[in-house]
């Protein structure tokens, strides 16, 4: 990553040892369920607040990926966590029941990009051995945070997406057969949206910059991947994405998916789809790496993107500035 | 009879249909809809138009956020007449009274016997 390169290459292959994916029970009813570890029944996981119910989802992607790779938490040199909210107190409240150091994160719904790519980073360094990256997000915390409080029962907008309630982790270490090959940071983007109603044309212009930076760095055609995944660009987002890619020369379509998109069905009433720190973890822990280990993917571009956005930058009318982090997963056979 | 509710029916729809299109259309939060139409009433009860609105539509038109626009306004009116300029900050508050302290009531009524939950 220098000369103007933003890409990384992780020569010691920093590998997926598991992935929990932990989610409410509305994203449970979408198309995806088949896939999840685990649904709540109810969204408040039996807690008094919504916040100390996103607290639990993230403690349980964390301990769930923990048991599935078969180790202890001492066994974990490090927690990379985020989330949405203010002083992300979600990662550091969990943070403190799990007896593992933690390094925080924050870079909106693209944290999960961000933690995937420390890990891997410390990991393919030599300096730690294994790393817990979770992100989670909750659709009740996350719109009184930031939108309205839950009591005013508002609309939502044609151009709105659901936060996604649920959390997921993937474990990096050393055994498994998917691994992370390289990663491409973000620059921000930002164009100019000031409508925090529609972050997904604003995290649009940063996406396709990242993508088409990654292609050039590692002078590859979209066809090496199965699949770019973009985290939670929404319908409108994904249209723009591509259309930008296209200026580019890039066609990408028919790869693409977009992880907000696929956690609702239509019916399921969110303009949109999904959004939130959450949406692109529990879709790449579920969905993605089930089809990773599968086999049916073998390579595949992940592209969490993040509206970097305050409840205090919106009301004082400031544009949306937009990032998107790109991690490579590739199968070893 | 049946004619009163399909004139209120009507403009309160109308009134509901004006929201709807503002926030599909326009980039405006829920809370700047609301103090608009509350402006709106004001408006209407100041140039004298409110009243005959008020016969034609009944709840139609006071039931909305724009009912308590135009109570502000009036009361705010009429209180000027019997006590002079300084009724234009006392009055409003005071016709609105009932309202606001029933609002404050019940919200704290309500908050005591509900639990906030996810909305569907």
């Amino acid at each position: 990553m220098t000369g103007g390169s933003q890409t990384i290459y992780f020569r010691n292959k920093p590998r997926v040892m598991s992935g929990y994916s932990i989610v409410g029970p509305k994203e449970a009813e979408g198309p995806l369920d088949p896939y999840f570890h685990k649904r709540l029944r109810k969204d408040d996981f039996g807690q008094k607040s919504f916040e100390k119910a996103e607290c639990k989802l993230h403690m349980s992607a964390i301990s769930g990926a923990i048991i599935a790779a078969g180790l202890t938490p001492a066994d974990v040199d490090l927690n990379i966590g985020g989330d949405l909210l203010n002083q992300i107190i979600t990662s550091s409240f969990s943070a403190r029941e799990l007896d593992i150091p933690f390094i925080g994160m924050y870079s909106a719904c693209s944290t999960f990009g961000q933690s995937l790519i420390v890990g891997a980073a410390l990991i393919d360094g030599g300096y730690i051995r294994r790393a817990a990256c979770s992100t989670s997000s909750h659709f009740s915390t996350a719109e009184r945070q930031y939108r309205f409080p839950l009591e005013l029962g508002t609309q939502m907008t044609p151009t709105s997406q659901w936060t996604v309630t649920g959390a997921g982790c993937t474990l990096l270490g050393e055994k498994g057969n998917i691994f992370i090959e390289s990663a491409t940071v973000g620059k921000v983007v930002d164009f100019g949206i000031t409508d925090a109603n529609n972050m997904g044309a604003a995290m649009a212009p940063a996406a396709a910059k990242t993508v088409v930076t990654h292609l050039k760095d590692t002078g590859r055609d979209p066809t090496y991947y199965d699949y770019i995944v973009t985290g939670d660009l929404g319908i409108y987002g994904s249209r723009l994405f591509l259309e930008l890619l296209e200026s580019d020369g890039i066609k990408a379509a028919s790869i693409h998916k977009d992880c907000g998109q696929m956690i609702f069905d239509k019916k399921q009433r969110c303009p949109q789809g999904g959004s939130g720190a959450g949406c692109s973890s529990v879709v790449f822990n579920s969905y993605f790496l089930h089809h990773l280990l599968a086999g049916a993917i073998k390579r595949m571009l992940l592209v969490p993107t993040g509206a970097l956005l305050s409840k205090l930058s919106s009301l004082q009318g400031e544009s949306i500035p937009g990032i998107a982090n790109a991690v490579v997963f590739e199968r070893e056979d | 009879m049946l004619v009163t509710y399909l004139k209120v029916f009507t403009v309160g729809g109308l009134v509901c249909l004006i929201g709807q299109l503002l926030i599909n259309l326009t980039k405006m939060t829920s809370a700047k809809i609301l103090v608009t139409f509350l402006l709106v009433g004001v408006l209407l009860e100041a140039v004298g138009v409110f009243d005959a609105i008020k016969d034609f539509a009944k709840a139609g038109i006071t039931i909305p956020i724009t009912g308590f626009g135009s109570t502000l306004a009036k009361g705010a009116i009429e209180e000027v007449k019997t006590a002079g300029l300084l009724g234009a900050l006392t009055g409003g508050m005071k016709a609105a009274a009932a309202g606001l302290s029933s609002a404050i009531f019940f919200g704290f009524l309500f908050s005591l016997i509900c639990k906030s939950r996810t909305k569907v």
